[in-house]
């Protein structure tokens, strides 16, 4: 056993660079959550101090705040990877740091969507935005973590604040729905996941990653070890939304609050990510060969099955929830590569994705109007003759989810393939067939999502009836569609920064 | 020779294993009553009593710590919440409910599985796990007083888990306030 340190506040203060971030989010979580209680006078006079205050009287702005302060601590310890920090639990390594700029960035995104939204559905409450904040320094402990406890803890604080954000229309059947069954199966895929650990706990000797990927290559029989792997699989699986274990989906991003869909379909997604590459990558490092056809047969499968499954339907909510899970298998790709070509492919995926989805999710918001829910196609009619400048904004996602050059979808997919490609080109007769055919599945999987993508495309520029109601504007909405539009035609006509950003994540080994 | 005292034959070793089998006994029996069970109520005193073996099991394994907290957190504070919940609802009504649930025969593939593994781990015995691995000084520090082990671990290593799980639970609490004050 460890020293117990003799100063523990000056133990932490030593070891707090590396959860740096999440400590000003956890802190300013709990901030908004007191913040709540009292409120300032409606009439206080134009003095300075109050018109100050008053600026601060809406928890959305705090979160902003916490948010940025999260982000300026982020920068500072930018490249400075102070190496593993409390006893091996966590760490802040050029992994953990992308990832975490790209929850930081999901986040930012979604609380400045998010507070007119609540208005109109009459929910406008605190403990909204602390929820946010807290989940976004749960996914950042889980990117950092290097330990099997380390990482269930931030996996299961996401997680829970996640249950409850989704189910924040309290008045609403659908979303008290939503809310029960993600959290039951969001529970016992936890449960798996966990049942996984504890088999890794016992082959490894340790919770450590590091330590589990040494001791497991050593093994004779591995018959326990693909077992444990496979429950991680399932479990992973279920939190990235990936076939056998999608079913969840559809109905959960349907019921709950917009924006939180939003903040699923990008940031959730993206931390089980982040955690997938940390245990295949970490831990079951060298066991490549084992787990490489299932995972790219689930890969295959996700892809398909979500894109068919979108072509049939009728609610904008429900067709994106199918698009973010057939987006879910491209990124797989990078996964079953397995190289660090891979893993670069993914990032940047995962980054591309961010910024299209969430312009996608801010466009739906924008047609949640009073007494409108706004989540059929046809609610999409007529906007290019009312909003010329979103429905072209619109259009870019679209086409950038769907791939097409020159735009940010179009890069995330050219690396994924060629990812996929270098491997079938170096790896010997079953593997490479295997990559081949997966990108084939791909290739095929992006024409398949032209269509639906074009269905609301079409209802946009060729309808020319439309309800006459206004559309749901705010400034953060317009500074989301304008920052998601800027990046994704950035991301596509001029990606060197990117891309080097993305070469920037690799995985360590210690 | 002078005959050894009757009470020397049972040797501690097998003081432990004769403990071992009552309190084994006593936790299956009660576990198979609280499925059982007709009335709720009982079944919550059944759970009670099967967690109470299953704390005995705990100290048989010098895990003093574990077998009190599941006393306190178990036996104490959330059985008696359980309890609380049923005396709320309708017992009568409960009564004459089917007990056997849709889904019973997935129950019972899942049930052989996990039978199977079980019956796997007790042919293969520890081996399959790389226990020589474990660090020496978990099991040397296991052999000192257990509870002080707990809190020196605590603050030292799992330190940051700790940290986290208290978010966890400051969540889980604001969790409860929003899904059911009707006015927030």
């Amino acid at each position: 056993m460890p020293e117990v340190p003799q100063n523990p506040i000056e133990f932490f203060l030593q070891n707090a660079a590396a959860i740096g971030p999440q400590l000003h989010l956890i802190i300013w979580g709990m901030v908004i959550l007191c913040w709540g209680f009292w409120t300032l006078p409606r009439n206080g006079g134009r003095g300075l101090l109050y018109r100050f205050l008053r600026l601060f009287q809406h928890p959305a702005v705090l979160a902003v705040g916490g948010l940025t302060m999260a982000s300026l601590q982020l920068y500072r310890l930018w490249g400075v990877n102070s190496g593993p920090a409390f006893y091996n639990m966590i760490t802040l390594d050029s992994f953990a740091l992308y990832f975490d700029m790209l929850f930081l960035v999901a986040a930012f995104l979604v609380v400045i969507m998010s507070y007119k939204y609540l208005d109109i559905e009459e929910e406008q409450h605190t403990e909204y935005y602390a929820l946010i904040l807290f989940a976004t320094a749960g996914m950042m402990f889980m990117a950092g973590a290097i330990d099997l406890v380390s990482l269930f803890l931030g996996l299961e604080l996401m997680s829970l604040s996640t249950y409850v954000l989704v189910g924040f229309l309290r008045g609403r059947k659908r979303s008290n729905e939503a809310s029960l069954k993600y959290f039951l199966l969001g529970a016992f895929s936890t449960g798996i996941i966990l049942y996984g650990m504890s088999l890794l706990y016992g082959l490894g000797g340790s919770t450590n990653l590091h330590e589990i990927g040494r001791q497991i290559t050593q093994l004779e029989d591995n018959s326990l070890l693909t077992l444990s792997l496979l429950m991680m699989m399932a479990g992973l699986c279920f939190k990235i939304a990936a076939v056998p274990f999608h079913m969840w989906v559809p109905d959960v991003y349907e019921g709950a609050p917009t924006p939180i869909t939003a903040f699923m379909s990008v940031a959730v997604k993206a931390a089980a990510f982040a955690i997938f590459f940390r245990i295949f990558f970490v831990a079951f490092e060298g066991l490549w060969e084992l787990y490489v056809f299932p995972l790219a047969l689930i890969s295959m499968v996700t892809m398909t099955l979500g894109n068919v499954a979108a072509l049939t339907q009728q609610n904008v909510k429900r067709l994106l929830a199918y698009s973010s899970i057939s987006h879910a298998g491209f990124v797989l790709m990078g996964v079953v590569a397995g190289t660090e070509r891979g893993i670069t492919a993914s990032a940047i995926y995962l980054l591309a994705y961010t910024f299209m989805n969430l312009g996608i999710w801010a466009g739906v918001i924008l047609l949640r109007r009073k007494d409108i829910p706004g989540e059929r196609v046809e609610d999409f009619d007529g906007l290019f003759f009312r909003h010329p400048a979103v429905a072209v904004l619109m259009l870019i996602f679209f086409l950038s989810l769907a791939g097409i050059p020159p735009l940010a979808g179009f890069i995330a997919k050219y690396f994924v393939f060629t990812a996929v490609l270098e491997v079938a080109f170096t790896q010997g007769a079953p593997y490479s067939s295997l990559m081949v055919w997966l990108a084939v599945v791909g290739a095929l999987n992006v024409v398949v999502s032209m269509f639906y993508y074009f269905r609301i495309v079409v209802s946009m520029f060729m309808k020319t009836e439309y309800l006459p109601v206004p559309l749901s504007f705010s400034k953060g909405l317009v500074v989301v569609l304008v920052v998601t539009g800027v990046f994704t035609l950035l991301m596509g006509v001029y990606p060197q920064p990117f891309i080097q950003l993305a070469q920037f994540v690799n995985l360590p080994l210690i | 020779m002078k005959a050894r005292p009757l009470y020397l034959l049972i040797s501690p070793f097998a003081m432990e294993a004769t403990l071992f089998y009552i309190l084994a006994t006593m936790l299956v029996v009660f576990a198979i009553l609280t499925v059982t069970a007709a009335n709720p109520v009982r079944s919550a005193v059944y759970l009670i009593s099967a967690l109470l073996g299953m704390a005995g099991l705990f100290f048989l394994l010098q895990a003093e710590f574990v077998g009190a907290v599941q006393i306190l957190v178990y036996v104490g504070g959330i059985m008696v919440l359980f309890l609380f919940v049923i005396m709320l609802v309708s017992v009568r009504e409960v009564e004459t409910q089917r007990r056997a649930n849709r889904q019973w025969k997935t129950a019972l593939v899942l049930g052989i599985v996990l039978s199977f593994e079980l019956v796997y781990f007790v042919v293969q015995g520890a081996d399959v796990f790389r226990i020589d691995t474990i660090s020496q000084d978990l099991i040397i520090e296991s052999q000192t007083l257990n509870t002080e082990t707990v809190g020196g671990l605590l603050y030292s290593t799992y330190l940051l888990p700790f940290e986290i799980a208290s978010v966890l639970l400051l969540v889980a609490m604001i969790a409860a306030v929003v899904l059911t004050q009707k006015q927030l």
